[in-house]
């Protein structure tokens, strides 16, 4: 199968500190990574900088997408490249409806005028798989969301967008066993065969229904181990002091 | 007169800056005198207690010294300004009739558009004088009377306008008050009878062409007991390298029980003085409803006033402004409460941009008398940048111990982490900028008709495009 990402050597600072420290990373079309790794290590920043956030900066090390070097190009461009991400703490923009938001992003990807009505049953389909009720769609955008109603509002926003790699900050972090429920279904619903996914997590919950192909340790600013999906059994049982031990 | 204080910004090309080649029947020298005075008198076949009016304007104009509270206005020089300038058309009732530039200028606009789709009647000015103002049959049945305020002034409403004409502003209030006494032009009278419901809006605009001169027109409305309507006011300039000055006059007055929403978005070319009166009375029980968008000018000073002389008398005011570069934008509102149980809201927004200053200036008073009434402010200032600024000065009036007032104030800047999650969904950062603006508007734009909001809206994407 063919390339989708390629993140090689990449070294990264936020706040003039070192966070990433030549981070290699490749993922193909289809697959389903996961990140695992304790606090700290940097895996936040990893998303962050393959969405190109300009608030991390790349010292030294490229990004490659469909083979083509995206490193010194703005977030927008990337998103139209096919890239997203599901935000550990979405932002909160009063004054734009939710259905109107999701209505510009669609057309930007696209580049084609939308049906309105068509897009409006859309919409309606994709919420009822998640649970949510059809009046957040004329909410503001996370304005007042619950925790669970956001991360809801970044799957649905996935689910309309249709990226080729969705990469999911911690989707599950403070969702109750529902929440997490409907979300992986979300999640499922997604992956096909062409999209690939990179999770991080803590939890195994939301990766139940997933075929996972590589689970990766980060550490200190870069990928000390990776395995297959056994690994995260692995850190459920023992931790991560076994894997980190072994590197220090 | 290049003075620096002259220069302005230039903005891009937008659908307001066309202009074409002034072409006036009549035009004052520039500067203020009696004898310009008395000759814009004649030219209008004032009748003669406007004369006198306008002559005692004038000497309480020459007594009086510019304020000295606000933003600068010592780029606007008197003696450089055309107070008045006729079209070379009379008025016309029929829009076919209207001389083509002008035709052209309001087509662009919008203006028959918007009258032929939504509006109950229209009112167009062009310099100093209004060139067409038609009004719908069912609205004339019912008995309102919308028309010019020179036809007014001597037609059979002559009575009416002389009991009110700037009796809500005297020309004592302030210079610029003055000033309009002794040269306004232009401007709409709207009469609404008792118990009469105006179902959809009137509206006036007023385009100041010409460059190098003053737009003064006053606009009178009284709506009687138990009446209802909704007025609408546009304004536009092209922009010029000279200063223009606009000293409008808006005196409203809001019957026992009656209900009066005045809507305005005023877009001024980037050289004007924007020096504006507005001001309403409430009579018990009525309704006074503001929404005002002030976009553009070099300078504005703009504080609608209400009083709330009757009891349980209301009064709403929902504000915008934005300021870009070059520009100071001074507005606020004020509001008396003197009927008991009356109560006021007011909410404003401000945008500030690429060095531009918005301040909120307002005044709430709560008389002795006004037992039980309430008074909320809230003031919302958005920045865009680290030049841009924005200041709150409310001031507070409270005279008796039944009265509840409430202030609040929030200034904030637009947030890097919000312009990247919109454009991490593929939105380029101006669009995501402008969304987040667009957004902070909305609770304004909500209070517009369908086809205001939209050119609000329009008009911020106009702004945040703005590039030196």
């Amino acid at each position: 199968m063919s390339e989708l990402l390629r993140v090689e050597n990449v070294h990264a600072l936020a706040d003039d500190k070192q966070i990433l420290n030549g981070l290699n990373l490749e993922i193909k079309k289809g697959e389903t990574h996961v990140i695992m790794g304790p606090n700290g290590a940097g895996k936040s920043t990893l998303d962050s900088v393959i969405m190109g956030n300009p608030q991390y900066k790349v010292t030294e090390g490229k990004v490659f997408f469909e083979g083509e070097d995206i490193t010194a190009l703005k977030a927008d461009a990337r998103a139209r490249k096919g890239i997203f991400l599901s935000f550990q703490t979405p932002e909160e923009v009063p004054g734009v409806t939710l259905e109107d938001f999701l209505r510009v992003c669609r057309r930007n990807m696209t580049g084609q005028p939308l049906k309105v009505f068509a897009f409006r049953k859309e919409l309606k389909a994709l919420m009822d798989d998640l649970d949510m009720d059809p009046s957040y769609a004329s909410r503001y955008l996370n304005v007042g969301f619950s925790g669970g109603e956001k991360k809801k509002s970044e799957i649905l926003q996935m689910l309309v967008l249709q990226p080729k790699l969705a990469m999911l900050d911690e989707t599950d972090s403070g969702l109750d066993v529902d929440a997490v429920r409907v979300v992986s279904k979300g999640i499922k619903k997604f992956k096909n065969e062409d999209n690939s996914l990179l999770i991080i997590t803590h939890n195994a919950r939301i990766l139940e229904n997933l075929d996972i192909d590589k689970v990766h340790i980060l550490y200190n600013g870069r990928i000390i181990k990776t395995a297959g999906p056994e690994l995260i059994e692995e850190v459920n049982t023992n931790g991560f002091a076994n894997i980190i031990g072994k590197e220090d | 007169m290049a003075s620096s204080k002259d220069k302005v910004s230039e903005v891009n090309q937008s659908i307001y800056d066309f202009r074409y080649a002034e072409n006036a029947s009549y035009k004052t020298d520039s500067g203020l005198t009696e004898d310009i005075v008395r000759q814009i008198s004649k030219e209008k076949h004032d009748p003669d207690w406007m004369l006198d009016f306008r002559l005692k304007s004038l000497e309480i104009y020459n007594s009086m010294t510019i304020p000295e509270w606000g933003p600068p206005i010592d780029g606007l020089h008197m003696e450089d300004i055309v107070t008045y300038i006729k079209p070379n058309t009379d008025m016309k009732g029929k829009w076919d009739e209207v001389p083509d530039d002008i035709k052209d200028t309001f087509e662009k606009l919008g203006i028959p558009q918007a009258e032929r789709e939504s509006l109950a009647g229209v009112g167009a000015q062009y310099d100093s004088e209004v060139v067409y103002h038609n009004v719908k049959k069912e609205v004339e049945e019912q008995g309102v009377i919308y028309t010019d305020m020179e036809s007014a002034l001597t037609g059979e409403y002559s009575d009416i306008v002389k009991e009110h004409f700037m009796k809500l502003v005297p020309p004592t209030d302030h210079k610029f008050a003055a000033l309009h006494g002794a040269v306004w032009s232009g401007g709409s009278f709207v009469y609404v009878p008792a118990g009469v419901h105006v179902d959809i809006p009137l509206q006036s605009y007023f385009r100041l062409n010409a460059a190098g001169a003053g737009q003064f027109e006053h606009t009178l409305i009284v709506v009687e007991p138990g009446a209802y309507l909704h007025f609408i006011e546009g304004c536009s300039a092209p922009k010029y390298n000279v200063a223009n000055l606009h000293a409008g006059c808006v005196e409203l007055f809001v019957g026992d029980g009656a209900r009066l929403r005045y809507s305005t978005i005023e877009n001024w070319s980037k050289n004007m003085y924007n020096l504006n009166t507005k001001r309403a009375t409430v009579g018990k029980d009525g309704i006074m409803e503001w929404v005002s968008g002030s976009f553009g000018s070099h300078t504005s000073y703009l504080y609608p006033m209400t009083i709330l002389k009757g009891d349980n008398s209301k009064m709403e005011f929902t504000g915008i402004t934005f300021a870009g570069k070059g520009q100071q934008l001074d507005t606020g509102d004020k509001v008396v409460h003197i009927g008991k149980n009356t109560s006021s809201h007011i909410s404003t927004k401000s945008i500030s941009k690429d060095g531009g200053e918005c301040v909120y200036r307002g005044e709430v008073t709560i008389t002795e008398n006004a037992a039980n009434s309430r008074s909320s402010v809230n003031c919302d200032s958005l920045m865009l940048d680290s030049i841009s600024r924005s200041d709150t000065i409310p001031a507070m009036d409270i005279r008796n111990a039944t009265s509840d007032v409430g202030h609040e104030a929030k200034i904030g800047r637009i947030s890097d982490e919000a312009v990247f999650y919109l454009m991490s969904r593929g939105m380029s950062e101006e669009d995501a900028k402008s969304m987040i603006v667009s957004g902070f508007a909305e609770p304004v734009a909500k209070e517009l008709p369908l086809e205001y909001a939209v050119e609000m809206n329009n008009l911020i994407k106009l702004e945040m495009d703005t590039r030196d």
